[in-house]
């Protein structure tokens, strides 16, 4: 072959990224080692030095082809591998990227940084052990980070007699355990590292098995259709400005395709402009596709910077600050769930709050367990909170806008990485009020030209939030509403919020995720403030379970004039008393996070009143509510 | 080709993850500095950032920690290249460079001093808070193991039992007051997708690394040149050898390979049929078992 041809063949070649896995003593070193020699990809003077160390070590007459993969000094003495090593070999057909991952226990997180880039992964099973926990974990962790494409390479063969029966059992073990995960291509194949079987060309001592060479299935594999063409989603990494004239925003298309002339909004300012142009150093482009890194100028002047997104108009991610994760823990400190971690997803660094671990996985038997905070190579399931809201796709659609790292504040490590799962029903999440800052920080409060005095004495009120909190059926708005008219005839100004009012109306776009429900009492507390500052009374009646919410809705109204009322009831009273039949639902499951059956009611520690509802009419907790307004001189008003 | 006709090349894949490397670093970081060596890799590393930031400058100077024992046609082509981009350069000696004898210090020493101490010096006085590197994981076995974004301590040093993992292409930035990151844009590079990438970007190297008629002399298995200041020793006759050099370093330290390749397609078609390895033509990678990873955790690149 001329070199001319030779280089142009070369420039065309594809580019295939695995990861290998195994436990101790599997022979993945071995089997690296074997794959680079044997497509010939060692250099002689590596070679040299492999021999002169081997003869050093003395372990066997045999070359230990390992020697050419463990690179650090500290695994060699320890004989194991304990980390991430890239290793790099070409043959005629393709280039490859190895990621040698550590089978060790602890260095699950080692596993996981390796397949996140993978296409492909080689999980290694020694044939005389079998399926091993380690083994399972591998597999799980290759699902867990999307890898299309398991190869599980039992190894040793020569070692099990080159025993059909020994690499059947294997196969047969490992599928029953692969059905509860999702990966769509598993292929078995038996092999020795140490003798070469299968490894680079078929071997004549396993006439049974009629598949490839383990080389033949790397150079075959399909991979075309690894990229997402679909949904266009270029994170902005960098705003290039070299002068007035020219703004280019750059980075790297994550998915989709980008032209010239397409309408796209940018997020989060959800304005729509056009694409002017696609420049790079070789001159303009009509159009961009993943992995190219580009820079891309717009028709109109937007207010965009590093964290924003660009996609097209009706094909945009959620963005979501509320949302839930597979999360592996990578540091020796576990999670805090006071912690304010920093969140990396696409080119965005924000600050995030951990709401709950819904649970860990046993990675042996994939069975959820009992929820704690996460340690070191622990998987769990987790429900978070951002400070701002992120563009996300589940990992499943889209790897690029899916996956995310958690940065600890303190110490900078890599905490933990994250993959965006499909949502379970909204109803189950748990429920927090989420971010409490302004989406623009440079509004201004203007003030009235009223003064809240110059109120109290036109109305003989001074503004108060009378927060009636309580199961369902405990009678809350019943309440709230005779008190409404008590007042009234008082002469008092004031308005009931109640559940089901404000959900007609204003929040009629909520659902009941945690999200849905966090938000609608943080408006309901909202308007209690913008009513409390104009002068008038509210009065608002939510279940409103947790303490953590109530103390947030008190944050926002303003502590000082926000009353809590505990309507308080046994929730086997309320449910005797209910005629919505929302009870009977929850009991039947086919309504979650509903307070008093399938979740928590947390009972007001210290409220401004409380009132034994099952024992008093509605005539006397409006009562009880007055005599109080009346000792804190609330209505009628000292003036 | 797929068949939407979207598909990238294993080089533009490369191209385009180092140019990703590199505005990341520009995002991220408030002082960073390129180290360029006047090698093909710092080359190509240099071209990568034309092009990452084009069509405005490179955004951050260049910095090249010279031992003073470098060939003189390194330094031709470092002053002729650098100005040709209009790029900013820095140049950073150690005190000792050009007194410190290198035969007398071995090259252990030597390097400790003026490339490591050196490199950490002119960090540190310049207040760099990230220095890319032109090092390929593929270079040397413990390179392997080295992410793209290394976090370095106070103290410059590295430490590969407690690295950073690296995830998708999320780099993790964060520093506290006086670390400082080591970024390597070609982790991903074989010296093969070097030369072809050279050859397809038309990129300026060194004329030492194609083949010429040189007077050398060959000691300790190493073909050394002698057209600089290195002394002879006893029994030494220099010759004319046509030869080319393979990777660039300080003189003493740098060996030469015999060839005829003169061109680009030539010396990828020497390294299509010569079976050594890169840095075997390096002294100082040979000096002990586990001599590369040694300097690593010391600060070396």
């Amino acid at each position: 072959m001329s070199i001319e041809r030779f280089i142009e063949e070369n420039q065309r070649k594809e580019l295939l990224r695995f990861s290998t896995a195994g436990s101790i003593d599997d022979g993945k070193s071995t089997l690296i080692g074997r794959l680079l020699h044997d497509s010939k990809n060692v250099c002689e003077d590596q070679l040299l030095a492999v021999k002169r160390v081997s003869r050093e070590k003395s372990s066997a007459e045999k070359l230990d082809l390992a020697l050419l993969t463990d690179g650090l000094k500290a695994e060699r003495e320890q004989g194991i591998t304990i980390d991430v090593a890239y290793r790099y070999f070409a043959t005629p057909a393709r280039k490859f990227i190895i990621a040698d991952t550590p089978g060790h226990e602890q260095y699950t997180r080692n596993m996981a940084t390796g397949a996140s880039t993978a296409n492909l992964s080689i999980v290694l099973v020694d044939a005389r052990n079998g399926v091993l926990t380690q083994t399972r974990r591998h597999a799980f962790i290759a699902a867990l980070l999307g890898v299309p494409h398991l190869v599980v390479a039992v190894n040793k063969m020569d070692l099990a007699g080159y025993s059909e029966a020994a690499f059947a059992r294997i196969r047969s073990d490992f599928t029953d355990f692969a059905a509860k995960l999702s990966i769509p291509d598993i292929r078995f194949i038996p092999i020795s590292a140490l003798n070469g079987d299968n490894v680079v060309s078929r071997s004549r001592n396993m006439p049974w098995y009629r598949g490839e060479s383990l080389l033949e299935i790397l150079e075959n594999v399909y991979i075309a259709s690894d990229h997402n063409l679909i949904d266009l989603r270029f994170p902005v990494q960098f705003v290039l400005r070299p002068d007035q004239r020219f703004r280019g925003y750059c980075g790297q298309v994550a998915s989709g395709v980008i032209r010239k002339g397409d309408e796209i909004m940018a997020l989060p300012s959800r304005k729509v402009t056009r694409v002017k142009s696609i420049v790079t150093f070789d001159g303009d482009l009509e159009c961009a596709f993943p992995p190219m890194s580009v820079a891309v100028t717009l028709e109109d002047e937007l207010d965009i910077s590093r964290g924003d997104m660009l996609a097209h108009p009706h094909n945009v991610p959620s963005a979501e600050k509320h949302f839930e994760a597979m999360v592996v823990w990578m540091d020796e400190e576990a999670m805090d769930l006071n912690k304010p971690y920093f969140i990396k997803h696409t080119t965005k660094l924000a600050r995030l709050r951990v709401d709950e671990v819904r649970y860990r996985m046993n990675v042996d038997s994939l069975a959820r367990i009992a929820p704690a905070p996460l340690a070191l190579n622990e998987i769990g399931r987790v429900v978070f909170t951002a400070t701002s809201p992120l563009f996300i796709d589940t990992y499943g659609k889209n790897r690029a806008t899916g996956g995310f790292i958690l940065i600890d504040p303190a110490s900078n490590h890599t905490a933990a990485a994250g993959i965006v799962i499909d949502r379970e029903p909204p109803d189950s999440l748990p429920s927090r009020i989420a971010g409490m800052e302004p989406v623009v920080a440079s509004l201004v409060h203007h003030q009235s030209l009223i003064r809240q005095r110059e109120r109290i004495e036109r109305w003989r009120q001074k503004p108060a939030t009378i927060w009636i909190t309580g199961l369902v059926g405990a009678g809350k708005t019943k309440i709230a509403y005779a008190l409404e008219k008590k007042l009234f005839d008082l002469g008092a100004v004031c308005m009931v919020l109640d559940g089901e009012n404000v959900r007609l109306g204003i929040n009629r776009e909520l659902d009941f995720s945690a999200e849905g429900r966090g938000e609608n009492i943080r408006r309901v507390a909202e308007i209690a403030r913008l009513a409390n500052e104009s002068g008038i009374m509210t009065i608002c009646a939510f279940v409103s379970p947790s303490a953590a919410i109530r103390a947030q809705a008190a944050e926002i109204v303003g502590s000082a004039r926000f009353f809590e009322v505990f309507a308080g009831a046994s929730a086997e009273w309320c449910e005797k008393r209910d005629k919505t039949g929302l009870y009977a639902k929850a009991r039947r499951g086919e309504i979650k996070n509903f307070a008093g059956v399938n979740a928590p009611y947390d009972i007001p520690a210290s409220p401004a009143i409380a009132l034994p509802v099952e024992e008093i009419s509605t005539a006397e907790a409006v009562n009880r509510i007055l005599t109080f307004l009346r000792s804190k001189g609330v209505f009628p008003s000292h003036a | 080709m797929d068949k939407t006709g979207h598909n990238v090349t294993h080089l533009r894949q490369l191209e385009s993850e180092s140019i990703f490397i590199m505005r990341e670093v520009v995002a991220e970081f408030e002082r960073p500095v390129m180290l360029y060596s006047a090698g093909k890799d710092s080359s190509v590393m240099v071209h990568l950032a034309r092009k990452a930031f084009y069509p405005g400058p490179i955004p951050f100077p260049l910095m090249h920690v010279d031992t003073g024992l470098k060939f003189r046609e390194m330094y031709e082509f470092r002053d002729r290249f650098v100005k040709s981009i209009g790029a900013e350069l820095i140049v950073h000696r150690h005190p000792q460079a050009g007194t410190a004898d290198p035969f007398k210090l071995g090259t252990q020493k030597c390097c400790a001093i003026l490339k490591t101490q050196g490199l950490l010096d002119a960090i540190k006085a310049g207040k760099y808070d990230a220095a890319f590197g032109g090092a390929r994981r593929e270079e040397e076995k413990s390179r392997a193991k080295e992410r793209v974004f290394s976090f370095r301590d106070e103290f410059g040093q590295w430490d590969p039992k407690n690295q950073r993992p690296e995830l998708w292409s999320l780099y993790n930035a964060r520093l506290n007051k006086n670390e400082s990151m080591r970024v390597f844009p070609l982790s991903n590079w074989t010296e093969l997708d070097i030369w072809m990438y050279i050859h397809a970007e038309k990129i300026p190297v060194v004329p030492m690394y194609f083949a010429k008629e040189r007077d050398m002399v060959a000691r300790e298995g190493q073909l050394i040149p002698v057209d600089t200041t290195v002394p002879l020793r006893k029994g030494e006759k220099p010759q004319r050898v046509m030869c080319r050099f393979r990777t660039l370093g300080c003189y003493p330290c740098t060996g030469a390979i015999r060839s005829t390749a003169a061109t680009v397609p030539e010396i990828i078609e020497e390294m299509m049929t010569v079976r050594v390895s890169e840095r075997s033509t390096r002294v100082i990678d040979h000096d002990a078992e586990g001599s590369m990873e040694t300097k690593k955790r010391e600060g070396y690149f």
